[in-house]
């Protein structure tokens, strides 16, 4: 996973509630076994016409939104299906950050294991930050992790919460599982004493 | 959430699966059941594969094919026609049998959609962890058990070391209490509950569902309404352990035996929620004020009684929830004001890891009994799994189907995503069992209504939605 330092970067403004993953990348998209190449098919229904032809209203098929970085959206972005495709193919258009009011669980998640920082602000502040994406090609929004701040493109800093833990991970580049191997001896002894404590707990194995 | 005191459900399954607490407060929290199916886990098996590692745990794994099933024709892998539907289906056996995971084969009578076997197989048990990379694992919440949906990266990452990296989550309160009303169900309930809360009311949360509603549903009821937990956006749902889940056990394939299941019963009787513990939510329904409910757009929220009418968009003061309206009304090709029971609809499916059980089919055929499906309507049934097959054929339910014009298919999550055959054609309107009604979700340009089975039955019959009150 790549690190997530400062961030310098257009963002596409999404005024939209519920962004959910069909919208994200419909379930057709999901018969693949590798997590490379979704990015042709990121938001399909929205970006794309019935003949696969670009629709021009479409905020991502537009200069200088197409190579936007961030996301700004409403309420409850990611919801719905538990698809890890939807931040593979987020990632491989190029977004590294999403900004929203809040974000459905599971998304809120995923995006952290694939270096993509979603960032909780209120919807107030997030309607300013989609006024700043109209002013053009040399409007930037900055995002820096390590001071937890998004900065305006007038200055103004903007202060996020975000967990110790996943700031490190994600400021370092952290691989979730080697983290946890390190407790390897504390895995060993709990699985000791549930076998002890709750014997009937059946396997599996037929 | 509460650590000492009272303690809720959750509160109590949580504690007793926390590893390790990090100095955020994060936890590393062990998983005790994997259910793996072939479209969420080819990345994690090959990410595995990358950095040299085995399955910590496959004998708390289990791994089946659901997805990209053909639901007619042969069910052998080599013979699916779809390439990449074949390769993902034969990329899980390969994967299976290199990492040593059980495994149920496609042609197994136990295969079936993941969320329906666990419970059946009794591999789904109180005050355990299960995780699945699959949103409707909160489905297994039924069985008071903890289970929610991961992305592929933690489907490795349990793999991997059996455990996940979790934030404990905030505890909401759903209580519905009195009797169901004529002709109403556990869908019924669940889309009422999420019209009520709407689809991100659960954020952060997981909901225990109590009251003597709840209480009085069957098994199967109780896995429609935690299975939609997620359509609220709750991280799971649950529902405590009782004699109806402890009777539900007894006796199923991989669930505790003999002495074993005397001492687990034990243990489960001291699951349910303490007196006076705390939750962070409350939220209350009346069963009497539930009538059969079908959903008008594009998310499972947005919902009516079937007696009711499209809203409109115009009535709504806020601009950002006016123009999502407004979409839905255009996407679905509605009129404001329009009554539910005045659309005609082309596709109905009775089916998914929702209302894919026995008692979902005997409701469907109780309505389509003596009765014809309408003209120009195509009425699929497909069971959640090669056991509930098994079970409606013995007592003849597939024979009152098929007279009624219905088509008795094989298991498969089918047209609740289309990821087989099963799809919608651009602007056909389905009656469905399932669980999402998102824009495409069942095909490009489909339209779908989210209702009960005994709807859905009755609007094969009828060709339009129908109140089903007036046909049982």
């Amino acid at each position: 996973m790549d690190a997530f330092t400062t961030l310098t970067a257009i963002a596409a403004p999404m005024p939209m509630q519920n962004i959910d993953t069909d919208k994200i990348i419909p379930a057709r998209f999901l018969k693949t076994i590798k997590r490379s190449g979704l990015g042709i098919h990121l938001f399909d229904p929205l970006r794309f016409d019935k003949d696969g032809n670009e629709k021009p209203d479409f905020i991502l098929n537009q200069e200088p939104y197409r190579k936007a970085q961030v996301i700004i959206a409403h309420e409850n972005f990611g919801c719905g299906s538990s698809r890890e495709h939807a931040p593979w193919a987020l990632l491989d258009f190029g977004i590294r950050a999403i900004i929203a009011p809040d974000f459905a669980d599971i998304f809120y998640n995923n995006s952290f294991k694939n270096g993509i920082l979603p960032i909780r602000l209120p919807r107030a502040v997030c309607d300013q930050l989609i006024d700043d994406t109209k002013m053009g090609g040399n409007a930037r929004v900055t995002i820096d992790l390590a001071r937890q701040v998004v900065i305006r493109p007038n200055g103004e800093e903007i202060g996020f919460e975000i967990d110790a833990f996943r700031k490190h991970s994600m400021l370092n580049g952290l691989d979730d599982i080697g983290q946890t191997l390190q407790h390897d001896k504390k895995i060993d002894s709990f699985e000791a004493d549930r076998a002890a404590n709750q014997p009937w707990l059946p396997s599996t194995a037929a | 959430m509460s650590t000492s005191g009272p303690r809720t459900l959750f509160d109590k399954i949580w504690a007793s699966h926390v590893v390790e607490r990090l100095p955020d407060g994060t936890c590393i929290l062990y998983i005790d059941r994997h259910l793996v199916h072939e479209v969420t886990s080819p990345q994690a098996f090959e990410g595995l594969r990358m950095a040299g590692r085995k399955l910590r745990r496959p004998d708390m794994t289990i791994a089946v094919a659901d997805h990209n099933i053909p639901t007619v024709g042969s069910r052998i892998p080599a013979d699916i026609k779809e390439e990449d539907s074949r390769i993902q289906v034969e990329t899980l056996e390969k994967n299976v049998k290199e990492f040593g995971v059980p495994y149920i084969p496609i042609l197994d009578v136990r295969q079936g959609i993941v969320h329906i076997i666990g419970p059946e197989l009794g591999l789904s048990l109180p005050g355990t962890t299960i995780v699945c990379g699959d949103s409707h694992t909160s489905t297994h919440g039924a069985l008071g058990a903890l289970a929610f949906g991961i992305g592929t990266s933690e489907v490795e990452h349990v793999m991997a070391t059996q455990t996940l990296l979790q934030n404990p989550a905030k505890n909401m309160q759903i209580d519905v209490s009195g009797t169901l009303g004529f002709g109403c169900s556990a869908k019924d309930i669940v889309l009422a509950i999420i019209g009520k809360i709407t689809t991100a009311g659960g954020n952060g949360h997981v909901i225990e569902y109590t009251g003597d509603t709840i209480r009085a549903l069957d098994i199967a009821g109780r896995c429609t309404v935690s299975n939609m937990s997620i359509e609220a956006g709750a991280k799971a749902g649950l529902i405590a352990p009782d004699q109806t889940t402890f009777d539900y056990l007894r006796g199923r394939e991989f669930a505790p035996k003999g002495d074993d299941f005397e001492r687990a019963v034990a243990y489960w009787k001291t699951l349910p929620t303490d007196a006076g513990a705390h939750y962070d939510t409350i939220v209350r329904l009346s069963a009497s004020d539930i009538a059969p409910m079908v959903t008008w757009g594009t998310t499972p929220g947005a919902v009516v009684p079937v007696t009711g009418v499209v809203p409109n968009p115009m009535d709504e003061p806020d601009e950002g929830k006016r123009a999502q309206l407004q979409r839905m009304v255009e996407y679905m090709a509605l009129t404001p004001g329009q009554h539910m029971t005045d659309l005609g609809i082309d596709v109905v499916f009775i089916g998914s890891c929702t209302n894919g059980r026995i008692e979902d089919i005997r409701a469907a055929a109780a309505v389509a009994k003596g009765r014809r499906v309408a003209a120009g309507v195509q009425a699929l049934v497909v069971p959640g799994s090669g056991l509930v097959k098994r079970q409606a054929e013995e007592e003849g339910l597939d024979r009152i189907l098929l007279e009624a014009g219905f088509e008795w298919r094989d298991p498969c999550c089918s047209m609740c995503l289309g990821m087989n055959p099963d799809k919608l054609t651009p602007g056909q309107r389905s009656a469905s069992t399932s669980n999402r009604n998102f824009e495409g979700r069942q095909g490009p340009n489909g339209r779908t209504h989210l209702l009960s089975p005994a709807m859905a039955a009755a609007a094969a019959v009828t060709g339009r939605l129908t109140d089903v009150r007036q046909l049982v």
